[in-house]
């Protein structure tokens, strides 16, 4: 199982615009993907906007993205350069 | 069939209505379906992919802010989970519209529940389910036209600011809304755009979609299928009323000389045009929450500073005063989430918000001393927004001062400000009165709820005195003081107030023909007599009746 663990870096937090722009590419991806508060918690669905904004991750916390499969690695690079953008 | 409501923004429309359904009824609980599970689910599947589709559209053909926003809720459309309910409601025996209703609204509360940013995209849920349960029932999708064919009457219960930032005259000729009052966003959105409305009208949503109307926002007529002769002689007499307003024109003054700059409340540099065209002295009040509302990410100084200078380059010889950012709960910043207020109206707004966000007021107030520092004309102020103490004004100062702002100004808006506006003054270089909040606050009546808008009548003498304090406090020391409410939009309340000793008035651009003609047509003598009758009355209709005694030039001009 890949992971990378991320601080998500926008002043907003996963919410608005990065978390649109995290499902947007998670929806593309063949494979589950999950995210988790690094802090314990939910796995939730990292395709659906609804989860990710219900997990409400703010700036500055860290979240655990997972995915499996092939071209997985790939992707979660993809994903965590989202959720670390500023 | 013929309404009526309150007219709070003046002249005539006419067109074809249309009529916002902002609530879809709710598909009845327990409602079952006939035939095949797997078509009922595919029924539902293709009602979430054509609404997802059509919010993507709509947001490819806005671009900018509005399409982040629409693409979103595109995603939210057709979330992995609200499918997976969906279809396990549908199996479980419910019809296609009430799983739908069912699966966003279990979603709505659990967003509801979180309260503040997370709380205001219930509100979006709630709208992408009405949306998709109109399509499964082959309704007309709630929403504004988006390229309409004629210019047509917009209907509605309400009207929020975001359904209505997006539109301009060319679109619609009136508003009509069953609720709101004279100071909601529905009055002054349309007294912005110069568009004649009718608001706390009641039966208003029964009006048949498509149908004529004509809309009077002077008295608060609304006309259903009105004869075509009646059309032509309404928009007859209010041409022929703005013709003979328009004949007057230089800088506001009475009739014998006394000077009273007319300024232009402006709301983004898209309203400037009509400012410069009506005339206006300056720009009386500038406010800035276009720059911040919609969007993702705060704006940039460089951003900031583009829009304050297109209000220089459009008055570049006069005062603008532009106001720093006045948001709170009921206006929700997406970069800056919010907890959810019992009272937002007297929550975390304004100022208050603004001394708990220093980056963000570092990055406005940089850009506006930047911008003031290259102007060259009589140039620019800055005035804080909700600010209720001599602390706070001198705090503001001071931050201002700290920027190289030097002339700044509060507005008076709460009741404890006018009481001690002779602190304030003391802080400050000028004070601005907006009438609306004050009024607001005074009568503790929400100035977005229909059942209360009589209490928010700008004649109340209660709001006279306040406004009476405030200015006398100014004219002592010397200092100006301003009205920037919607009072100073009415020609008889705006002579009033210069005989209350207010110095300058701001309004829509639509008003400032028919303030600058009634103040013309008076003395300043008469200008005192008529704001000494009117605090003299017990009431708001009485204070009316007994001012328009001394001011007998305004039913000349059909004012």
């Amino acid at each position: 199982m890949g992971e990378r663990k991320v601080t998500v870096a926008a002043e907003v937090g996963l919410h608005a615009r990065p978390a649109a722009t995290f499902v947007q590419r998670a929806k593309l991806a063949p494979m589950d993907i999950t995210v988790t508060k690094s802090h314990g918690g939910d796995s939730v669905n990292g395709k659906s906007i609804l989860a990710i904004m219900a997990l409400d991750v703010r700036q500055g916390e860290t979240v655990v993205i997972s995915a499996d499969g092939e071209g997985s690695e790939e992707i979660l690079d993809e994903l965590a350069a989202i959720a670390s953008t500023p | 069939m013929n309404l009526r409501g309150v007219g709070v923004s003046p002249g005539i429309g006419h067109g074809p209505s249309y009529v916002l359904t902002v609530s879809v009824p709710e598909p009845p609980e327990g409602a079952t379906y006939t035939g095949e599970a797997e078509q009922e689910k595919e029924r539902a599947m293709a009602a979430l992919t054509q609404v997802a589709g059509e919010l993507e559209a709509r947001g490819n053909q806005a671009g900018g802010k509005a399409e982040e926003i629409l693409k979103a809720q595109a995603l939210m459309a057709e979330d992995p989970g609200v499918v997976v309910k969906v279809r396990s409601l549908i199996d479980r025996g419910l019809a296609a519209p009430r799983a739908v209703f069912e699966a966003f609204t279990k979603y709505r509360d659990v967003l509801a529940g979180s309260g503040g940013y997370l709380g205001e995209r219930a509100a979006d849920l709630g709208d992408i389910r009405d949306r998709v349960i109109a399509q499964l029932y082959g309704q007309p999708v709630p929403g504004l036209p988006l390229a309409p064919e004629q210019p047509y009457v917009l209907v509605a219960r309400d009207l929020a600011p975001a359904d209505t930032a997006l539109l301009s005259r060319d679109e619609v000729v009136a508003f009509v809304t069953e609720e709101g009052g004279p100071t909601s966003h529905t009055a002054i959105m349309a007294r912005a755009i110069g568009v004649p409305a009718v608001v706390a009208c009641p039966g208003a949503t029964g009006i048949p979609a498509g149908v004529e109307v004509m809309v009077d926002g002077t008295s608060g007529e609304v006309r259903v299928a009105p004869a075509e002769s009646d059309v032509a002689d309404a928009v007859g007499a209010a041409t022929a009323r703005r013709a003979a307003l328009a004949s007057w024109n230089g800088p506001g003054a009475t009739s014998d000389g006394h000077p009273v700059p007319l300024l232009a409340n402006v709301g983004g540099p898209a309203e400037l045009d009509a400012a410069v065209a009506a005339g206006a002295e300056g720009i009386g009040l500038f406010r800035t929450e276009f720059l911040y509302l919609d969007r993702a990410d705060p704006p940039s100084a460089e951003e900031q500073r583009r829009a304050y200078r297109a209000a220089l380059a459009a008055f570049p010889r006069e005062k603008v005063v532009v106001r720093t950012l006045d948001v709170g709960a009921d206006k929700p910043l997406a970069f800056l989430p919010a907890p959810a207020e019992p009272n937002p109206a007297l929550g975390e707004r304004g100022l208050r918000r603004f001394m708990r966000s220093p980056a963000m007021m570092d990055v406005q107030l940089a850009a506006l001393a930047a911008e003031a520092a290259e102007s060259t004309g009589a140039g620019l102020r800055v005035m804080a927004p909700m600010v209720a103490t001599a602390e706070e004004a001198t705090w503001f100062t001071r931050e201002c001062a700290d920027h190289g702002l030097t002339d700044v100004g509060v507005m008076i808006e709460i009741p404890a400000a006018a009481l001690r506006a002779a602190d304030l003054l003391a802080m400050v270089d000028f004070v601005s009165i907006g009438t609306n909040d004050l009024s607001q606050y005074a009568f503790a009546a929400d100035r977005r709820l229909g059942a209360v808008s009589a209490l928010h009548d700008p004649w109340q003498p209660g709001l006279l005195d306040l406004v009476a304090m405030t200015a006398e406090a100014a004219t002592r020391v010397g200092k100006p003081c301003g009205v920037c409410g919607e009072s100073a939009a009415d020609p008889a309340l705006a002579c009033v107030l210069v005989g209350l000793g207010v110095s300058s008035l701001s309004m829509a651009p639509s008003a400032l023909a028919g303030v600058r003609a009634g103040l013309a047509a008076h003395s300043l003598e008469q200008c005192r007599a008529a704001a000494q009758a009117a605090r003299a009355q017990p009431s708001a209709s009485d204070a009316r009746t007994a001012a328009r005694v001394h001011l007998p030039g305004l039913a000349g001009l059909g004012l």
